[in-house]
């Protein structure tokens, strides 16, 4: 009331200053512009297709050769290799990981301390330098044996015979991969609540069945992303072998581009290519593994790709007709 | 009944509980100080006190989640987490606690289903883990269990797909699934909207009704007066009074306990 006479505005006075249209009731907000967001649209588009234009059109790329190196048997070899090498690694340092894991969160101060060890030391040592090192380890230790210190030996293996570049490289990623497992692994452990501890010993559940069927499987759900994570680094640093002479992916293209000199950029890009594709199926896989460890977790499940383009259409559909109605 | 305080045992079967001068210190606070109690067979106890008294250690003391400093407890005339050896104490392997444990039901105050199992498999866990059931009986088991508390129908849902009053119900279907001789509850409702403690409380007093031994913490003192035998009130770590709901809630002796009475009612 303190407003003075002729400023009041009621909705019913609204139309009257406006194009003539319906009453308010029966209008729609019309939705904010964002003349900003249509810029930076604009500009990303610009670049990308720059870029786009850019890879096709340059000679420097020389895709031809790009498409006579894709799916050489030399460049599928290698492929095999990187395959063999970063799958044998990624589950023995994943189990390495879990054992060191467990003596990190044990009872025992030795192995705790044992745990710690390993860990600080292969995190701190650079992987070529690992890789290196055992690479001339048969040097060091002609024979390997399994015995007492300084005492008999009841186990001895030739190293020269027992160390194929293969097992150099697979040993080598492994023992890195473990250590930094072994932190993804405890951090899972950690995260999954004290009661499912207390419960689970309540009930009388033998130790080695609380670990297996009620902690890890709650780990899973915090440890996947974290390890997926980690084995794509691990998937890339398998080029590393090729300093031990193991023609992995990146070793063949290396190799075949000092034979071929000026195919070193088609050779670097189909490297390139493999790469990305094996990243993207592990994060494929990955969506999947962590779905399935995400049940009981959330009261429904995270929508796959394809139930989400049901759900974007049947929301389209939807929108549409309310659209044509009003 | 009415036992008013713990006496040795004199008749021929043993006490379902018997915590024997248990002391125990979270570092340097004294949390329980010298508690004796007894509980027959079949008897339905409820614990009583302020928060901080003491009275869920005592309880977690019982199923030796916590180690006493002092003092022993035995249920069913079984010493429980330790042996006694050439007039000694000594502590027993893990192993052997943990089949101990199986015979001592523990229901949570949050619950702590597992939440990657399903209902029916929460329950069914632990008689198939300890080898006591094969899985198709553990199952039989689960299924006769949940629809005695009311969830015939919920088999197949995940834990976090249920209200609280529904978890809790469950919680207490998988501790009856290793058949205790007696079942510990902490709090079991504190952690429940008003409208859900109704139907915890109703299956628990179906238990105390089938003659379970019961041992209860809880601040439900209306429930306390309608399904105890016995209330025992606990401050400071000690047993301050006990005796029939009607004698301790109704007529208490101690100061403390008409302090603590005056405050909840």
């Amino acid at each position: 009331m303190s407003e003075p006479p002729g400023t009041t505005v009621s909705l019913a006075d609204a139309p009257s200053t406006d194009v003539p249209s319906k009453p308010l009731t029966a209008q729609r907000v019309q939705p904010l512009r964002r003349p900003g967001r249509w810029l930076v649209t604009l500009v990303v588009l610009v670049l990308v297709a720059q870029f786009i234009h850019g890879l096709v059109t340059n000679s420097f790329y020389q895709w031809d050769r790009f498409g006579y190196w894709f799916l050489r048997p030399t460049i599928l070899d290698g492929l095999v290799i990187t395959l063999e090498v970063a799958a044998l690694s990624a589950v023995l340092g994943l189990l390495g990981g879990i054992l060191l894991a467990l003596a990190r969160l044990s009872k025992s101060p030795v192995l705790r301390a044992a745990s710690w060890t390993y860990v600080w030391a292969l995190r701190s040592i650079p992987l070529i330098v690992v890789l290196i090192f055992l690479y001339n380890f048969s040097a060091l230790y002609q024979t390997l044996s399994i015995g007492v210190p300084f005492g008999p030996a009841f186990f001895s293996f030739d190293e020269s015979k027992l160390a194929t570049d293969m097992a150099v490289a697979v040993v080598g990623l492994s023992l890195n991969e473990a250590a930094y497992a072994a932190e993804v692994v405890r951090g899972g452990i950690l995260s999954v609540d004290q009661g499912q501890h207390e419960a689970a010993s309540a009930l009388g559940l033998p130790k080695s069945y609380q670990f297996r069927r009620i902690v890890f499987p709650q780990a899973l759900r915090s440890i996947t992303p974290n390890y997926v994570n980690q084995l794509i680094g691990l998937i890339k640093s398998t080029s590393l072998v090729f300093y031990v002479s193991l023609l992995d992916l990146f070793g063949s293209a290396q190799t075949m581009g000092s034979t071929y000199p000026g195919d070193i950029v088609p050779l670097l890009l189909v490297v390139t290519v493999w790469y990305l594709i094996l990243t993207s199926v592990v994060s494929v896989i990955q969506f999947y593994v962590e779905r399935h460890y995400a049940r009981g977790a959330t009261r429904s499940l995270p929508p796959t790709p394809i139930q989400k383009l049901r759900a974007g259409a049947t929301d389209l559909r939807a929108r549409i007709r309310r659209e044509a109605s009003i | 009944m009415t036992v008013k305080t713990a006496e040795p045992l004199a008749d021929i079967t043993p006490a379902a509980v018997e915590v024997h001068d248990v002391h125990k210190w979270y570092g340097a606070h004294r949390v329980l100080d010298g508690v004796d109690l007894t509980v027959r067979p079949g008897e339905v106890t409820v614990i009583l006190g302020p928060s901080g008294s003491g009275k869920s250690t005592l309880l977690r003391v019982i199923n030796h989640l916590e180690k006493p400093e002092i003092g022993y407890v035995s249920v069913n005339g079984e010493l429980i987490g330790v042996k006694q050896q050439g007039g000694r104490l000594k502590e027993l392997s893990e192993r052997a606690i943990l089949a101990q444990r199986g015979r001592i039901g523990f229901v949570f105050q949050n619950f702590n289903l597992f939440p990657h199992l399903t209902v029916l498999d929460n329950v069914a866990a632990a008689p198939v883990a300890t080898g006591r059931l094969g899985k198709p009986e553990a199952l039989e088991l689960a299924r006769e269990l949940l629809g005695r508390v009311g969830l015939a129908e919920k088999t197949g849902a995940y834990p976090r797909q249920l209200s609280g009053g529904q978890q809790q119900r469950v919680a207490i279907a998988r501790a009856l699934a290793l058949r205790p001789g007696v079942i510990l509850f902490d709090e079991p409702t504190s952690a429940l909207d008003p409208e859900l403690v109704g139907e915890v409380l109703a299956v628990i007093k179906d238990l105390a009704t089938s003659g379970t031994t019961l041992v209860i913490v809880t601040h439900e003192i209306g429930f306390a007066r309608e399904v105890a035998d016995r209330v025992v009130f606990i401050d400071g770590g000690k047993i301050v009074e006990q005796g029939p709901p009607h004698e301790v809630l109704d007529k208490p002796q101690h100061e403390r306990t008409r302090d603590f009475l005056s405050k909840v009612l």
